[in-house]
């Protein structure tokens, strides 16, 4: 009963709690959609924090968003033990940036006066939320000797079970406790994300790299007034 | 021809005395609340001098502007790919520390201290923090002579000039300065716009003043670096980067903005320009020393029929274009060739443009006398003012306002010169009728002109001073809202409070 509401009804909630949260806060307060920066009170220890965090963050999840749509690819590729070596060592290597960004990063919020001045509740909570995330995985990485397989081999046929709306937690529910945690972890995540700054992931600026370089707004719609001269 | 019209103004700085009145009624309206008391959307800086922030004309500290790279006009702060692969961490971001840390007193404890021996003080505190706080740095830190030596010294616009000069404008005896007011340029090409990720920042087409959406900016600080004049401000408080409106509610219902209706010394100008879209990067692209003559020729003449047809064709009104035809700024800008841009090197296309100020002539303390040397006997030694013996070099100002063509700034000298002798000949007398004509003549100027110079500086109206133009707004935004419900429920502008509150 406990797996089933841990594993089939906190994942659906949280999506929906993501879902509707995320289109309220946009569509109420989009003043507010941002990741409020501090750097401007604080720099240098920024990028010691932010830019190992970030980057190690993005391929670690573009990595398991391959194991999770293309579940036979990845079988594949660890089928061989030499590619499971070297995808295990640069994966643990970027899990270990990620400790290293998101320890900074924790550090200068609470070691700067400014910086603490600007950090709110919901800020602390995912910092902590993503702390315990990062280390979970790292270790389930480092001291089990399946974790790689696990994602494609267990975790992928449930996540796909909950998409298809016919659960199914055979496969996930015989796994460590410490597994668990990692997967109800990322669904925790998931459900605080429209209420923290973590809703700046889905504002991220990509038409920045085809849009032309000045903005002009038009007050009077210019194309019923301009006239060929 | 793409004619806009755009709202522009002029600083004449030989009426400048520093006195600040402008930035304290900017302060007042626009930036006295949290996260904003450190933005100075209007400041005046002691030139030469570091300025605010700290050596903001440093671009490659900085990164603002714009450059040509592989004869393309590119943002000089980093290209698309970088833009988006920095999001992370500007490493170009000026942080509060070149600015200074805003502070308060302790008013209350002069009230509120216990009795006692001595008298109670009010402690400086942080409008950061809260906390204490050693004062270390202020708006106008190196305002007038305040440790000369040591901001003066670091202006970057001083590398144009001589060791030699460099030593007569630092020697204590004979130290010069001029005042900088400067608010946001509203530049034609600006470069705050071209390099926020968000297209948060834009320009208003009807009359090119530069705004930044608060709902669209996420944050992602890149106009801060990317503004070459440091005139986009960031609110640590709400996340949002902030910056000079022009006052554009003022404008819109007649009035000058607050930085221009409270100048003492009456020093600023304002009225409409036409200028063509379709030539704004190819005028952005000239070598550096065609870039004054270039924005000139952007501008255009209101009075031309193919402009004219062509501003209309824009939705440009009537009551726009007449405004432009008696527009301060085209006559000191375009027609009399006074007002220059500051630094048009950053290739933005400001449209502030400034008019030096008639500098002091050079001086040396002989046997303990102060001697004026070198205009000695010459007829422009009672105007106290001569070219060749300025106190600040020509360099240093053609650095400041013509991207170091000095040939643009002794033309402007020349021509102030002009009016001055010729107004001396004419009120004062002592100055004859031939001296005044050669003037006239090596600043290419004629008497018509040179008196109506003399007018709009020494005594302009109100209205001439200030020509706002009928903004149409009741043409634009309005209809498609009821004014009625507005006005009696949530009126204009924010509909929400600028509060975060996630």
């Amino acid at each position: 009963m406990l797996d089933q509401f841990l594993l089939i009804a906190i994942p659906y909630m949280a999506v929906l709690l993501a879902v509707l949260g995320g289109l309220y806060r946009y569509y109420s307060d989009r003043f507010s959609y941002s990741s409020q920066s501090s750097e401007f009170l604080e720099s240098r220890t920024l990028f010691w924090g932010s830019v190992p965090w970030h980057y190690g963050i993005i391929i670690i999840l573009l990595a398991h968003l391959l194991v999770f749509l293309l579940p036979g690819l990845w079988k594949g590729i660890i089928g061989e033990p030499s590619r499971l070596y070297v995808f295990e060592v640069m994966g643990f290597s970027f899990a270990l940036l990620t400790i290293i960004g998101l320890s900074a990063l924790i550090v200068r919020r609470f070691s700067f006066r400014r910086i603490m001045i600007v950090t709110s509740p919901m800020d602390w909570l995912l910092l902590a939320l993503l702390l315990a995330q990062v280390v979970l995985g790292a270790y389930v990485a480092l001291f089990y000797r399946w974790g790689a397989e696990w994602g494609a081999y267990k975790a992928a046929p449930w996540l796909a079970s909950l998409v298809k709306f016919q659960p199914d937690i055979g496969n996930v529910a015989t796994l460590p406790w410490i597994v668990k945690l990692h997967l109800i972890g990322g669904f925790l995540i998931i459900a605080i994300f429209p209420f923290t700054r973590l809703v700046h992931l889905v504002t991220f600026p990509l038409s920045y790299l085809w849009r032309p370089r000045q903005v002009v707004i038009w007050n009077r719609k210019r194309e019923k007034v301009r006239i060929k001269a | 021809m793409d004619i806009r019209a755009q709202v522009s103004m002029v600083f004449h700085l030989d009426k400048c005395i520093g006195c600040h009145t402008c930035s304290i009624a900017c302060k007042n309206i626009w930036t006295d609340r949290k996260g904003t008391e450190y933005m100075w959307w209007n400041n005046v800086e002691t030139k030469p001098g570091t300025g605010y922030p700290t050596l903001w004309e440093d671009q490659e500290k900085y990164r603002g502007g714009w450059e040509k790279r592989n004869g393309k006009l590119v943002p000089k702060l980093q290209g698309r790919g970088r833009t988006l692969a920095n999001l992370f961490h500007n490493p170009y971001l000026p942080t509060i520390d070149d600015y200074y840390e805003p502070w308060t007193y302790e008013y209350d404890h002069l009230f509120s201290a216990p009795e006692g021996d001595d008298q109670p003080t009010a402690r400086a505190v942080s409008l950061i923090t809260g906390d204490y706080m050693e004062i270390e740095a202020g708006p106008n830190w190196d305002d007038d002579l305040g440790g000369s030596p040591i901001y003066a010294a670091n202006d970057p616009n001083l590398e144009a000039v001589s060791d030699e000069d460099r030593e007569l404008l630092n020697e204590l005896e004979r130290v010069v300065f001029m005042y900088l007011p400067r608010i946001c340029n509203h530049c034609v090409n600006p470069g705050c716009v071209a390099v926020c990720p968000a297209g948060a920042l834009y320009k208003r087409g009807e009359d090119g003043i530069v705004l930044v959406s608060q709902d669209k900016c996420r944050a992602w600080r890149m106009c801060i670096s990317g503004c070459p004049y440091k005139k986009v401000y960031y609110n640590w408080n709400t996340g949002k980067s902030e910056k000079c409106i022009l006052c554009y509610p003022r404008l819109e219902t007649g009035h000058a903005p607050a930085c221009f209706h409270s100048c003492v010394g009456r020093i600023r100008y304002l009225g409409l320009i036409l200028y063509d879209a379709d030539r704004i990067v190819e005028t952005a692209s000239v070598p550096d020393d065609e870039l004054v003559q270039a924005h000139r020729r952007l501008i255009q003449d209101p009075n031309d029929p193919e402009v004219i047809a062509n501003a209309k064709a824009n939705g440009i009104t009537d009551a726009q274009l007449a405004s432009a035809r008696i527009s301060p700024v085209y006559r000191f800008v375009k027609e009399w060739e006074l007002a220059l841009p500051l630094h048009p090197d950053f290739r933005t296309l400001p449209s502030l443009f400034y008019v030096p100020p008639m500098l002091p002539v050079q001086a040396h303390i002989k046997d303990n006398s102060y001697d004026v040397d070198e205009v000695g006997a010459s007829s422009l030694a009672p105007l106290l003012s001569s070219l060749e013996g300025a106190r600040v070099p020509i360099k240093y100002l053609a650095s400041l306002m013509a991207a170091g063509n000095e040939e643009v700034v002794e033309a402007v000298y020349r021509k102030l010169i002009a009016v001055r002798v010729h107004m001396r000949s004419q009120k004062v007398g002592d100055i004859t009728e031939a001296e005044a004509k050669e003037a006239l003549d090596v600043g290419g100027l004629d008497t018509d002109t040179a008196e109506a110079i003399f007018r709009l500086t020494a005594q302009p109206t109100f209205d001439e001073r200030f020509v706002v133009p009928p903004m149409g707004r009741e043409m634009a935004i309005e209809p498609t809202e009821d004014p009625f419900r507005e006005k009696r429920e949530t009126g204009f502008g924010y509909r929400t409070a600028p509060e975060r509150r996630w």
